[in-house]
């Protein structure tokens, strides 16, 4: 019998291994790196019907985040504005700016203005804004310096690590209450100390849940 | 050997091509990694959530608006001098609700409310300096002249409710009980602004350099 294998592929069983765990390893990097919202929901920017500037409204005119999502402190949902919201200044300021037209005609006959959500939890995810902005959650935890904004982007990721990492060391993350609306403003631990952050923590009774019905229903 | 190490590093390279590095910014809807199709009704779930889009109503949402002539249950507002700022023979209301105890708890939510809603407009001493006056927002009024500071609360009160003038109104961001907050923060700048050294306590003076 002839030699039909050259003497080289006595190694290529262990050759073939080397490079699947190569390959496993590759791919684990690239789910790792790609299929989470760190990858797939940070950055997003959609165009909205209006170019609404949170870094002018809110930066430099210094508008408090409740002037417009004015139901935050009492509901689960924080609401954007009405048409109404917008005109209380538009209908005097820039009144026939052709950015404005869509409020404009919201305002006169009700409709909708489309704006494009971007901060969006699954459905089996049950966030409740009023408890994490009455608790010492600043708007700045999930959503970034919305204050510095031109375009609003995706900053964090949201993702249930992202949730875990604050449910479990709350003393790292809370503000004063008069800081909660200030997105410059720093946390409590920053200011006077991790100390200081267990203390507020204790003393207004945060206990975020970390079982799973706390947020899945 | 080498050829397949080869293809596989190209193959990565243009995966990260393709698909890039964490962080840039894009306005295309997010990639989900669980599609929909292949899990139905878990990340979108067919319920209706507030101010999102309902292609069942005529008008295109799921909030609904109240049906004419209904009441929803713990709105019913049968209290005139709380709701409307009208005293009992329809004059507007001088003083506070009978219901609304005024003390420094209120004073403050009223300080707090005062700086979002209002001060932008009227400014943080209600002199109608606030911020928009600068990008041609004219003729606020300043709360420190005869006509205001004699004004009957409820006259303040139903002027927040329904706006005035150019101001509109702010019934739904301002709740009535946070209109009476407000009234009172004002009514305490309209009394700063008016003080004079008589109204210091004469053991408090020095603390503010007078005599």
């Amino acid at each position: 019998m002839s030699n039909i294998f050259p003497k080289s592929a006595n190694k290529l069983p262990l050759q073939i291994v080397i490079y699947l765990v190569v390959l496993v390893g590759l791919a684990t990097a690239g789910v790792t790196y790609y299929m989470t919202p760190k990858y797939t929901r940070v950055g997003y920017a959609p165009v909205q019907p209006v170019p609404y500037s949170h870094a002018l409204h809110v930066g430099q005119l210094g508008l408090d985040c409740r002037y417009c999502h004015s139901n935050i402190e009492q509901s689960g949902y924080a609401n954007l504005p009405t048409a109404q919201t917008c005109m209380n200044c538009h209908s005097m300021v820039k009144k026939d700016s052709p950015l404005l037209a869509v409020v404009r005609k919201s305002y006169e006959t009700g409709e909708s203005v489309p704006w494009v959500q971007i901060h969006q939890t699954p459905d089996y995810v049950y966030f409740n804004h009023a408890v994490h902005v009455n608790r010492g959650v600043s708007c700045v935890e999930c959503h970034g310096k919305i204050n510095e904004m031109e375009v609003v982007s995706h900053q964090k990721s949201l993702s249930m690590g992202f949730c875990l990492d604050c449910h479990r060391n709350p003393e790292a993350h809370v503000r004063e209450k008069a800081d909660i609306f200030n997105l410059d403003s720093p946390t409590i631990a920053t200011k006077s100390g991790t100390e200081a952050g267990v203390k507020f923590v204790h003393d207004w009774k945060i206990k975020p849940p970390q079982s799973c019905t706390g947020c899945h229903r | 050997m080498r050829n397949v190490y080869l293809v596989t590093f190209f193959i990565a390279v243009l995966i990260v091509s393709v698909f890039g590095l964490r962080g840039r910014h894009f306005t295309q809807p997010p990639i989900e990694v669980f599609p929909e199709w292949a899990f139905p009704g878990m990340k979108h779930q067919p319920k209706y959530k507030p101010q999102s889009e309902s292609k069942f109503f005529a008008d295109g949402r799921t909030d609904r608006p109240i049906p004419a002539n209904t009441v929803s249950r713990t709105e019913l507002r049968t209290d005139d001098e709380l709701y409307l700022g009208k005293a009992a023979d329809g004059s507007w209301l001088r003083g506070f609700p009978k219901s609304i105890t005024v003390d420094a708890q209120l004073m403050a939510r009223g300080h707090e409310r005062f700086s979002i809603y209002c001060a932008p407009c009227h400014g943080a001493l209600g002199d109608g300096n606030g911020i928009t006056k600068q990008y041609g927002m004219g003729a606020t009024p300043t709360y420190h002249d005869t006509r205001l500071r004699e004004i009957a609360e409820g006259e303040i009160f139903n002027t927040i409710t329904h706006g005035k003038t150019n101001m509109l109104p702010y019934a739904d961001k301002v709740t009535p009980h946070d209109r009476w907050a407000i009234i009172l923060y004002v009514r305490s700048l309209q009394r700063a602004q008016n003080g004079t050294v008589a109204d210091v306590p004469a053991d408090h003076r020095s603390e503010l350099g007078l005599k």
